[in-house]
């Protein structure tokens, strides 16, 4: 046996790439779950197209997903990998260009066959003719070898090869001493019902890592420590689930009843699959017919006193707008989660990008306002979606919550929290009548009749007695909540809706990060560039420069010091995924001026490129 | 005071009742009712709560929901909770209001644009999946609030303001419609016929799941006279025909007129009275085969010969009562949530 070296490392990125066939995203998920259990902090990104099986071999059908882990805290899924694993031609092909000089590409041999080159448009096979020779190959026949280490197994040819990613998977275990007890046990569960295939994927699993242990091939494994964490319990978690978790927990927090009101699409789906579990919370979930119905199934909820939510993506936005129009109108708690996705129209459904904030701001008829909270990493989505119940209950109205399809998709390690340390919401539902009336001494029920401090209206449920009243989207006379069409009433009505929205409470002041105080550049970001914007931030700073950072959660109404924050930087340079929505924003309201740096590729920011731009940005001042 | 006491009414199950005796001024709000006069909406706001207090239901738990449309302005004037929506959503809101409270009587209030134009997709769908509500569909034949264009119901070739050369399209039949789209409860009446309008509403608020009564009304500003001929003393006994469960489909001033099945076609078509083939009514038959087919005897432009009454009324579970089963049976089989086990998962790791 060759002596194994070990060598220790800071951080690693790792991306499996293959078919959408086989299996890249759950091998990429099986490794985060051991490495996550181990300790080190990370970061995934997955990237699959939107075909669900795009023709094989193709480049458009190449699926990855990718690894960032590391020995300290660790803000982005990684840049560069430092590792690719691709299954087949159109994988390297596709990752190739992604992939520094000197990096690992450890490549499956076993479909490298003149057709495969070709389908690729690769005339001469890259594995033969010098041209990986500035990185470290490994091309190995990992498909034959799993067929022969599976041979005592019943199973056809094609069914062997695909326990090819728990080959990989073991191989990669073994290189980054990751344990595979964890996958082991998943795959016992997984095939439960199938022996055979069960016991197949892990021999596969068991022969990779195995393989890394005995071949010459690889004489070195290398070892990231665990990073240094508060010290709790944590687990690994995505956007998606931090979301449902979230809404789960406000409605436990609240104690309302969770109705879910959703039309599946994509990067939204999954929070509708996951609260389809949760039955046993006394979660409801509707899916609906369309998008239009989801919300009104989710607002007629609200008005019988459940905490009313609907999922969706950019498209599905803009079907619900006249609903939360209404809602606006009938001041009603309701909570739109929208997990944006590359637009236009259809455009790039599985890619994420940040250009709905203007559509859920302002694209509704009439003056509208609706408060908006925007998370900003995979597990924030989780007090992100408490934070928007916490507003539409108290408020009595609609919030939209951004994630995206980074946040959605992605994960990271999330410290469990105490549920007794979340924050508790009160309903406050109208029990009594609350006005004097017309002097013949009895009470009357006045649904418009609101809050002096919050100037939130009563939220009276159908069932209690002596409350009834009938609301609608026709404008209202302040108080009896009749319909009125005076003038002056209106003007007094659109101001008052958005005077509550502007004096939402609770918001905290925008924080600065500006470690020396010294920085004249701001750089402002929302939503999911948190991550890539601390990385490029942290980046310059250890270049020397003084950089100052702040990133917006509430995006309506903005904190209260959001404009002296702005002002007190000779430069503000905010990065974000799409032309320049919130810079518009900020101009218009604060009338600083903003330096835009815009990208809508579908992908998140790399730190580096970022990193470039505010060394650029902090040499020209 | 509000306790459920078994009406034997399984649309009413659950819902609280009231001991104290209701009227009609109960149900009245303090709004003043808008509608143009002698619209026929009136006589069916009229029926409605003069119908209701004899139900006995605890007023607070009963809501009406309507879209946009002049008759969707009903809740206003109902002294009870009350939602006037959006254009065509009332099915849809409704549908998460009833299926979230099973202590609620929700009726929803629609017309014919507002149900059928903007808001059939979700008609159709709170039909198949059979939501507890009590429908109530205002077909005047025409847009009334903005003012007189052509409905989806109404007649090919009618003259109206978008339409000067006459309408285009065939219209709807909402019972044909609501039968095609799974609905268990399925009437027609008459605004001017009282009696009649109120043993319809009594058997559709009866009815557990989703309940569809197309109401003729006559918009006396925009298309009035649509139902004239049902109405009309001199012509309607010769093309109305009224539906009783378990009776020979007969109409005529005598039953002079019978209705049977074409032997070669299987259509339903019409004979003389005393034909021994006269079909004999059954709005409880599993197979919608012969409701249909009653359905499509009407003229599509005249309305000669439509049946009026309750096509079709049969069981099948609510889907707010499926939800709420599932949600038992989730809490049975794996206990009450635990929302710090939720929380944790099976995958932690400990930092000390
Ligand atoms: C989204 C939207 N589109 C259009 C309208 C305008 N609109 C109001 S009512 C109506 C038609 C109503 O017809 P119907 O449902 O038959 O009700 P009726 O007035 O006849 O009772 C239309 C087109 C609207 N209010 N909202
Ligand atoms: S326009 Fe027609 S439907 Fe509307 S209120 Fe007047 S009469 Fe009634
Ligand atoms: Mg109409």
């Amino acid at each position: 046996m060759t002596v194994k070296h070990v060598r220790e490392l800071d951080r690693v990125v790792i991306r499996f790439a293959g078919d959408s066939g086989d299996g890249m995203q759950l091998t990429g998920d099986r490794f985060t779950a051991e490495t996550a259990s181990f300790g080190n902090d990370l970061s995934t990104l997955p990237n699959f197209p939107a075909e669900i099986r795009a023709p094989a071999g193709t480049l458009p059908g190449v699926s990855s997903f990718q690894l960032h882990f590391a020995n300290y805290d660790i803000l982005t899924p990684g840049d560069a990998p430092d590792v690719l694993v691709a299954m087949n031609p159109a994988a390297l092909k596709a990752n190739l260009p992604d992939v520094p000089k000197g990096a690992t590409i450890i490549v499956d041999t076993g479909d490298f066959t003149p057709r495969a080159l070709k389908k690729v448009g690769w005339e001469t096979n890259p594995l033969e003719d010098n041209s990986l020779s500035a990185y470290k190959v490994h091309a190995l026949d990992l498909s034959g070898i799993t067929m022969e280490a599976l041979a005592p197994f019943d199973l056809s040819r094609k069914d062997a090869s695909r326990s090819k990613n728990m080959f990989a998977l073991g191989l990669l275990s073994w290189m980054y001493g990751r344990s595979i007890d964890g996958t082991v046990t998943f795959l016992r569960e997984k095939f439960a019902a199938r022996e055979t295939i069960r016991d197949a994927n892990i021999a596969a699993l068991k022969a990779g890592w195995n393989y890394g242990e005995t071949t010459e091939e690889f004489s070195v494994s290398y070892q990231v420590k665990p990073a240094a964490m508060p010290a709790g319990t944590y687990r690994n978690i995505t956007g998606n689930l931090a979301l449902s978790y979230g809404l789960v927990a406000a409605a436990h927090q609240s104690r309302l009843p969770l109705f879910l009101g959703s039309y599946p699409i994509t990067p939204a789906s999954d929070i509708l699959h996951e609260l389809s579990k949760h039955k046993r919370f006394a979660v409801r979930t509707f899916q609906a017919e369309d998008e239009v119905a989801a919300i009104g199934a989710a607002l007629g909820a609200s008005f019988g006193g459940a905490l009313g939510v609907t999922t969706t993506s950019g498209p599905g936005v803009a079907l619900k707008g006249e609903t939360v129009g209404l809602a606006v109108s009938l001041e009603l708690p309701l909570v739109i989660v929208d997990v944006q996705r590359g637009g236009p129209s259809t455009g790039l459904p599985t890619k994420t990008e940040q250009a709905d904030l203007l559509q859920v701001i302002y694209g509704r008829n009439g003056e509208s306002p609706v408060p908006v909270v925007a998370a900003s990493s995979p597990s924030d989505c989780f007090h992100a979606a408490i934070e928007a119940v916490r507003i539409a209950v108290t408020y009595r109205t609609p919030v939209f919550l951004l994630s995206d399809g980074y946040l959605a998709n992605g994960s990271e390690p999330w410290q469990v929290p105490d549920v007794d340390s979340l924050p508790t919401i009160d309903p406050n539902f109208a029990t009594e009548p609350n006005h004097d009336g017309d002097g013949t001494g009895e009470r009357e029920f006045w649904p418009y009749l609101r809050d002096a401090e919050t100037l939130a209206r009563p939220w009276a449920l159908p069932g209690t007695p002596g409350l009834e009243h009938r609301i609608g989207g026709i404008e209202k006379l302040d108080g009896p909540g009749t319909i009125s069409y005076d003038p002056n009433n209106h003007d007094h009505m659109v101001r008052l809706r958005q005077a509550k929205i502007d004096g939402i409470a609770g918001i905290p002041d925008l924080e600065v990060e500006d470690p020396g105080s010294e920085a004249r550049l701001l750089v402002l970001g929302w939503g999911s560039t948190y991550g890539p914007i601390g990385a490029a931030v942290r980046r310059a700073r250890k270049a020397g420069h003084h950089v100052a950072q702040a990133h917006l959660r509430h995006l309506n109404p903005m904190p209260a010091n959001t404009g002296d924050v702005l002002r007190s930087y000779d430069r503000v340079l905010v990065p974000e995924m799409n032309l320049g929505q919130l810079a518009l924003l900020l101009r218009g309201k604060y009338l600083v001026d903003i330096v835009g740096y815009n990208r809508v590729r579908g992908l998140p920011f790399k730190a580096e490129e970022l990193a470039d731009v505010i060394m650029e940005e902090v040499g020209a001042l | 005071m509000t306790a459920p006491v078994d009406l034997g009414l399984p649309g009413l199950a659950g819902v609280p009742t009231t001991d104290v005796k209701q009227t009609k001024k109960d149900f009245t709000s303090d709004q003043e009712v808008r509608w143009c006069p002698g619209c026929g909406d009136y006589a069916v706001l009229a029926a409605v709560q003069g119908f209701l207090p004899d139900l006995g239901l605890a007023r607070e738990n009963i809501v009406f929901v309507s879209g946009i449309g002049c008759s969707s302005r009903f809740p206003y004037y109902m002294n009870t909770y009350g939602m006037h929506s959006i254009h065509g959503r009332a099915p849809a809101i409704a549908t998460g209001l009833a299926s979230s409270r099973p202590d609620l009587s929700v009726w929803v209030i629609t017309g014919d644009g507002d149900a059928l134009s903007i808001g059939g997709n979700h008609l159709i769908h709170a039909l198949r999946r059979n939501v507890n509500l009590t429908i109530l569909l205002f077909n005047n034949r025409i847009y009334g609030l903005t003012k007189g264009q052509y409905s989806p119901t109404s007649e090919q070739g009618k003259i109206t303001k978008s339409t000067p050369m006459g309408s285009l399209e065939s219209p709807f039949n909402p019972v044909s419609l609501a039968l095609g789209a799974e609905a268990t409860f399925v009437a027609r009446t008459i605004d001017s016929d009282r009696q009649h309008l109120t043993s319809v509403l009594s058997a559709a608020a009866a009815h557990r799941g989703t309940s569809l009564v197309e109401i003729y009304q006559n918009c006396n500003i925009f298309n009035d006279g649509a139902f004239e001929i049902l109405k009309n003393r001199d012509s309607r006994d010769e093309v109305l025909i009224r539906l009783e469960h378990g009776e020979p489909v007969r109409f005529g001033a005598d039953g002079q007129h019978g209705v049977r099945r074409n032997p070669s076609t299987g259509s339903l078509e019409v004979c003389a009275g005393d034909d021994p083939g006269v079909v004999v009514h059954d709005a409880t038959a599993d197979d919608p085969t012969q409701a249909f087919a009653l359905s499509r005897l009407a003229d599509p432009g005249t309305l000669a010969r439509s049946p009026i009454g309750i096509f079709r009324q049969v069981e099948r579970p609510a889907y707010g009562d499926l939800m709420a089963a599932q949600l038992d049976e989730a809490a049975a089989k794996q206990g009450e949530g635990d929302l710090q086990a939720l929380l944790r998962g099976k995958d932690t790791w400990t930092v000390a």
